[in-house]
């Protein structure tokens, strides 16, 4: 099982990548912002994409009553993500190594992968109560106060995934650099999983 | 007799009905139309010009910022004049740059922008531009399109033949336009020939941050230099002005300065001459001269005094000076791409005279002189004749290059831009202009570089160019494609004060280096307020100090009471903005200067002398946010016995 075991390793590493690049961006453009501003989400926290962009989308969204956007302090998530990619990068490195070794099989690979996958979906879903609270939990002293057409107070909320338009705003939301390589290394371990299967089955076959 | 007349009449209808078919005629522009001259000024919205114009702006003081080919003007960059505008010229910070030994000076006129140099090519770092009347030199800035050094030139008056850049920009050079006893005392005027001298002054500048120091003062015979422009490739290192009045008369001008045939064009050896600086030459003598500088990180500019220069006497640099002959008055000079031709319009003449350097330098070392002025030797003129452009038009002013073997001489008289070639010196073209052309403005034309793309006329008559404004009327510009053989009359566009001379550039050179905002983080103002807990009103003695800033769209603190009638109060106000293009504007009723307009992360500060008691409000004048109106706060001004203390305040704190 070596060569399963070899892309194992190179697709759990791959995760470390998170801790250089953001996980997802979200762009705010609008007439008066032809250069949208962005923040870049990462593991550790959201920076802007430009110096100053958090301070301005915090200085135009006090207008409605949102709140700043957190420091890396004020998110526990910004605490345990780094802890949770760097243990599962670990963990499917010492995988792939005992894979290597032929001391697992792969199913152990395809239990790493479904793992990191419900780890992905609750960080999504943790994600999204965020963005709702952000988008929704506003100063009932705000400058503004849009409501829709019946009334109810009108949501900031981003969008998860896509485009959305926003008032002036047209927002963008997309995966960024850093969970691309995440998805390419949790594609690498599933193909790590088919080919030690095989690579497993052939060896003990021959015995 | 009768049948002569007759003649006479039908002559003139023919030939009226001629020109109105001729190019020469008015409405020899409309032709243009039907040759898409709209669709080559048309910059669609939102797309961006191919040049930058830095257009001075004559007696306004100021310089203007156009785009080309749309003749769109962006900016008008306050230089020599207070600009109410923005507040400089009357903010505390920035008093200092009107500051000179006459005092303050809040405006002069302002005439030739030349762009820096490195290696002959324009390289955008920063446009020079000379104060005509109180003599001196400005340097802006194009990272943020502001004027951040001006330096004051003594022993000069009527600094004329200015400021133009060598081809590192080692130097911008400042000449005389009168010639002054030096130094300055109480002669008779009568006694001018003789003890009148005339100043060319070298103004080193320092590669790294541009900083201008007068090097040396060359003190020349007591004629008018006029015009000036360096010598480039193989004459880099030599300098030429144009002369007139070499008749050193001190009236009368008009008559009196044109009876010689010819006057000269003055060649320095300003490398010799530096030489000659640097191994001790020259003589420090007492002056007394302003020079300030403006910085960006506390956005305020210091001013101070010089009380020396060091003046060189040409006779004792033997070799360094010579005097070119050229007839009738030359107004410019202007050396082409290749450094040989040096060109003499002569402005009471119909021809243009062309030198050449190495006719010139062969001269000088065959001492072909035919005697001296002052001990500076005269060339022979035959022996550095090139040629002449024969009847080229009438009043020849300025020369600009294509890069392409062409030159394009402005003629007063006969108002008109005429393209002739440098080698067989037969003109080309010539196009009329609306009216009374003065310079041409080339983008590089006064480099080794040329962008020979357009051609930009300042026209010195508007009359009935534009829809009438009563008797006072901008001047005009017109914007000539000459990239073809024949030039192709484009665009007419207004322009502001009178421009003498631009500066073009690629835009592609300098809009990618301008700046957007100042960071607050580098901000190193003395009453800079960089967090709002900071902000705060101090009293010291009769003097109040405002610590404000200002951020969409509220000041902190907005209420503030304790304020007394007689106080001098300081409002030194910062913009905590750190976003492309949200200026805010500040306004103090009974104000007596100007409002303030301050740029995200600068601060700026103006004084205000409350004279009545009551509650008096002050507001943004930017709109700069939706909440724009609401950017407003009060001031109680108690009377002068109150014993009310200082309090200040933001919403409930």
């Amino acid at each position: 099982m070596k060569k399963a075991g070899i892309i194992m390793i190179i697709g759990s590493l791959l995760l470390l990548g998170l801790f250089k690049f953001p996980l997802w961006n979200i762009m705010l453009g609008a007439p008066q912002y032809p250069e949208p501003m962005g923040m870049d989400i990462y593991i550790t926290g959201i920076q802007g994409v430009q110096e100053f962009d958090i301070q301005n989308i915090d200085g135009l969204n006090h207008y409605i009553g949102m709140k700043t956007i957190p420091k890396p302090e004020e998110m526990w998530e910004f605490n345990v993500f780094p802890i949770v990619i760097g243990g599962m990068a670990a963990l499917g490195v010492i995988l792939g190594i005992l894979g290597f070794l032929g001391k697992v099989n792969a199913w152990w690979f395809l239990g790493w992968l479904a793992l990191m996958s419900v780890l992905g979906v609750l960080g999504m879903y943790d994600f999204n109560i965020w963005l709702t609270d952000y988008g929704t939990n506003l100063d009932p002293n705000a400058i503004m106060k849009m409501t829709n057409p019946d009334g109810s107070p009108m949501s900031y909320k981003p969008p998860l995934f896509g485009h959305q338009k926003m008032l002036n705003f047209d927002v963008d939301s997309y995966p960024a650099l850093g969970a691309y390589l995440m998805f390419a290394g949790m594609a690498l371990t599933l193909i790590a999983f088919f080919i030690g299967k095989n690579e497993w089955k052939l060896k003990h076959v021959r015995l | 007799m009768k049948k002569s007349i007759n003649i006479a009449v039908l002559l003139l209808l023919i030939t009226g009905l001629f020109s109105c078919n001729t190019n020469d005629s008015k409405d020899g522009d409309k032709g243009a139309l039907a040759s898409n001259a709209a669709e080559k000024v048309y910059v669609a919205p939102g797309e961006h010009d191919e040049f930058y114009a830095f257009i001075s702006g004559g007696y306004s003081g100021n310089l203007t910022v156009y785009g080309l080919p749309s003749g769109r003007m962006f900016k008008e960059i306050p230089v020599f004049s207070q600009f109410p505008t923005s507040g400089y010229g009357y903010s505390e910070e920035t008093k200092p740059m009107l500051n000179t030994s006459h005092g303050f000076i809040p405006w002069d006129d302002a005439h030739h922008p030349d762009i820096s140099q490195t290696s002959g090519k324009l390289d955008g770092r920063w446009v020079f531009i000379n104060g005509n009347n109180t003599p001196r030199i400005a340097k802006i800035d194009l990272k943020t399109f502001e004027t951040t050094e001006i330096i004051e030139v003594p022993n000069s008056a009527g600094n004329h033949s200015s400021s133009f850049v060598t081809e590192n920009t080692e130097y911008v050079v400042a000449g005389t336009r009168f010639s002054v006893p030096i130094p300055q005392r109480d002669i008779a005027i009568n006694e001018y020939k003789g003890n009148f001298k005339g100043a060319l002054s070298f103004i080193s500048v320092d590669p790294e941050n541009g900083r201008m120091n007068i090097k040396f003062q060359l003190l020349m015979p007591g004629f008018d230099y006029d015009l000036s422009h360096p010598g480039r490739g193989k004459s880099h290192g030599w300098f030429f002005f144009t002369t007139y009045n070499t008749e050193e008369a001190n009236s009368l001008l008009e008559v009196n300065a044109s009876q010689n045939d010819k006057d000269f064009i003055a060649a320095v050896n300003w490398k010799k001459i530096e030489e000659y600086v640097n191994n001790g030459g020259g003589k420090k003598m007492p002056a007394n001269y302003a020079h300030n500088v403006y910085d960006d990180d506390t956005h305020t500019a210091t001013s101070t005094m010089i009380k020396e220069v060091l003046v060189v006497d040409p006779k004792e640099v033997p070799g360094a000076v010579f005097l070119l002959p050229t007839p009738k008055s030359p107004h410019g000079v202007d050396v082409d791409p290749s450094g040989e031709y040096i060109i003499g319009n002569g402005k009471l003449s119909a021809d243009l005279t062309i030198h050449s350097f190495t006719k010139m330098i062969n001269a000088i070392e065959n001492k072909k002189f035919d005697g001296d002025a002052y001990g500076i030797p005269i060339l022979k003129f035959e022996e550095i004749l090139e040629g002449t452009v024969k009847q080229a038009g009438l009043g020849p002013l300025h020369t600009e290059f294509d890069g392409k073997g062409n030159g394009y001489t402005t003629f007063f008289i006969s108002s008109e831009l005429v393209k002739w070639d440098l080698e067989t010196r037969e003109v080309i073209d010539r196009k009329p202009n609306y009216y009374s052309v003065g310079h041409v403005m080339i983008p590089g034309g006064n480099s080794a570089h040329p962008f020979g793309k357009y051609a930009v006329s300042m026209n010195k008559i508007t009359k009935d160019r534009y829809l009438p404004t009563g008797p006072e009327l901008e001047h005009s510009a017109q914007l000539f494609d000459i990239s073809g053989e024949k030039m192709e009359l484009l665009l007419d566009f207004p322009t502001h004060g009178e421009p003498h001379y631009a500066a073009g550039i690629p835009a592609s050179i300098i809009k990618e280096n301008s700046q957007k905002i100042y960071k607050l983080a580098e901000n190193e103002h003395e009453y800079a307020t960089i967090s709002n807990g900071d902000a705060r009103v101090e009293r010291d003695g009769n003097e109040v100090h405002i610590y404000m800033t200002m951020i969409r769209s509220h000041f902190t603190p907005d209420n503030i009471e304790g304020i007394k009638v007689g106080d001098k109060v300081y409002f030194h106000i910062t913009n905590h903005e750190q976003d492309f293009d949200v200026p805010h504007g500040f306004a103090m009723i009974g104000a007596n200067n100007s409002g303030l307009l301050i740029m995200p992360g600068q601060t700026k500060t103006m004084i205000w002398e409350p004279k009545q008691v009551g509650v008096w409000p002050f507001y943004c004048t930017d709109f700069c946010s939706a909440l724009h109106q609401e950017m407003q706060g009060y001031i109680r001004v108690s009377p002068k016995s109150s014993n009310l203390e200082l309090s200040w305040s933001l919403g409930d704190d």
